[in-house]
């Protein structure tokens, strides 16, 4: 396709998709895959073996320059200066009020270059941020490269032995089996640069591979060969937010927002008021959300029928919040939520129901995630 | 499996199939697919009575709610309750047995033939 108009992007495995069967859906105006056949199917096989999902709609910025440490201690919420090189750390970009403009995962690739990946619907936004806030940086670069990059995820128990047999996979700077959580590394795909990140969205083990788009597709067939006896299977869209909602893991736009505090998500932990310097966002998080302000919580359900973004949640009385997420979990075998709630009704043990469609189904308040794998 | 040529159709995408007096009533194969895996069937009991066009059931995939329109004026005779208890046979034959509803009725609506629920959903 050579249209890209906003609404109809496509990416560079499209062909591949299409040719395999993918049903697609529009995820901030990119046609992706959200599923092969049977999101079930694919949910379980990252449970139980391994699933490559292609991301390629997220959005890559390069931040490099003398000051680029600095710069993202103040751009950002996390200290990044603090971590190593080819290390990961999640973090957010919040605006001057103390809401969420996204949540991010930046890679540190030298002691000058970090490496910031962000929600596809937030490219704008966090391009706009990160150039608006570089005034007063010396001589640092904030570089769009999501036109140029591919991003595919390999996830599940069985990844780092699909990695390991991929044998196009060469010159890896730390061997995989030595690659902890949330670090990454160079390596090559048949001469073309790779970087291949210990981390992921489903709650599994798993990888990252960020690769230069042309190569793209090369890379997914590489990847689907030597996963074919291990059970890989493409996964869309549709099992990797079942996978992440298990996992609890928030999605922007549901569980995070302009309007929403990091506290009130359970994220009070990414912003770091320890560090000495000024960061955008840093005297309204501190003063923190108002008193009452709604909070995260997980929640459960018995039987079938699952409580969706948007259903309220009730006591006997009140309506007392609102589902933002939820789906009959395919691993638990029951429904699963995350919901913003009043936190006196959690304190005080207040019984709570979802209404679904009308009906009140009572529900449980439970630790995020709903999900854990057992450690390795 | 119903001989999909032969089967009557509404713009909710359900299929009718139509025995005397009374129609066999479940999903298209193309609503099957938009839904994902199904996992949750609620459907009317027998003896309920239908209007025309009101949501009479609930059929819920792993991602998303979708609403059974009852297709006729009637009364439920018969429920799947195979579907019920392995909803996946909504995706696997959806106009075999993973059938929903029979409903007795009196007179039958102005339904779609295949060819126009075809060009209906660009198929």
């Amino acid at each position: 396709m050579t249209d890209s108009s906003p609404t109809d992007r496509t990416s560079p495995l499209h062909d591949i998709h299409v040719a395999g069967g993918a049903s697609f859906t529009d995820f901030a105006g990119w046609q992706m895959p959200v599923s092969y056949g049977s999101d079930l199917a694919e949910h379980h096989a990252v449970r139980t073996a391994a699933g490559i999902f292609d991301i390629s709609h997220m959005a890559e910025i390069l931040v490099s320059g003398t000051d680029a440490a600095a710069f993202l201690d103040f751009a950002l919420a996390g200290r990044l200066s603090a971590i190593g090189a080819y290390q990961a750390k999640y973090s957010l970009l919040l605006d001057e009020s103390g809401g969420i403009i996204d949540d991010l995962v930046v890679y540190r690739l030298g002691d000058e270059v970090f490496f910031v990946v962000a929600n596809a619907g937030n490219r704008g936004p966090v391009v706009e941020a990160l150039t608006k806030r570089v005034a007063g940086f010396d001589s640092v670069t904030v570089d769009d490269q999501s036109d140029d990059i591919a991003l595919i995820a390999v996830q599940g128990p069985a990844s780092r032995s699909i990695l390991e047999a991929t044998s196009a996979i060469t010159e890896l700077a730390v061997p995989l089996d030595e690659l902890k959580y949330y670090w990454s590394t160079d390596a090559f795909f048949d001469g073309s640069a790779l970087l291949v990140g210990r981390t992921g969205y489903t709650g599994e083990d798993g990888f990252e591979l960020y690769i230069t788009a042309d190569r793209a597709a090369e890379l997914w067939q590489a990847l689907v060969e030597a996963g074919a006896d291990k059970g890989l299977i493409p996964a869309g869209l549709a099992s990797r937010d079942t996978l992440r909602l298990e996992a609890g893991m928030p999605l922007y736009g549901h569980e995070l927002g302009l309007d929403t505090f990091p506290a009130q998500a359970g994220l009070g932990r990414v912003v770091n008021l320890k560090k000495e310097d000024d960061f955008v966002g840093r005297s309204a998080v501190e003063a923190g959300p108002p008193e009452g302000a709604r909070v995260l919580v997980g929640l459960t359900t018995e039987g079938r029928r699952a409580g969706r973004a948007g259903y309220p949640v009730v006591t006997e009385s009140a309506e007392v919040g609102v589902i933002t997420s939820g789906a009959l979990s395919p691993t638990l075998g029951y429904p699963v939520a995350m919901a913003y709630v009043d936190p006196s009704v959690v304190e005080a043990g207040d019984p709570l129901f979802i209404d679904v469609r009308g009906t009140r189904i009572p529900a449980t308040v439970v630790t995020l995630p709903f999900y854990k794998r057992a450690s390795n | 499996m119903a001989d999909v040529t032969t089967l009557q159709y509404t713009a909710e995408h359900e299929w009718v199939l139509v025995d005397g007096d009374t129609a066999t009533v479940g999903i298209t194969s193309y609503a099957a697919d938009k839904l994902g895996d199904v996992v949750f069937v609620e459907l009317p009991q027998p003896g309920a009575t239908l209007a025309e066009g009101s949501i009479v059931g609930e059929i819920e995939s792993t991602k998303s709610v979708g609403e059974l329109f009852a297709p006729v004026n009637g009364e439920v005779v018969e429920a799947n309750d195979a579907v019920v208890s392995d909803p996946s046979l909504v995706n696997s034959d959806p106009f075999g047995e993973g059938w929903l509803i029979k409903v007795k009725f009196t007179e039958l609506p102005a339904l779609l033939n295949h060819t126009e629920y075809t060009a209906l959903v660009g198929e």
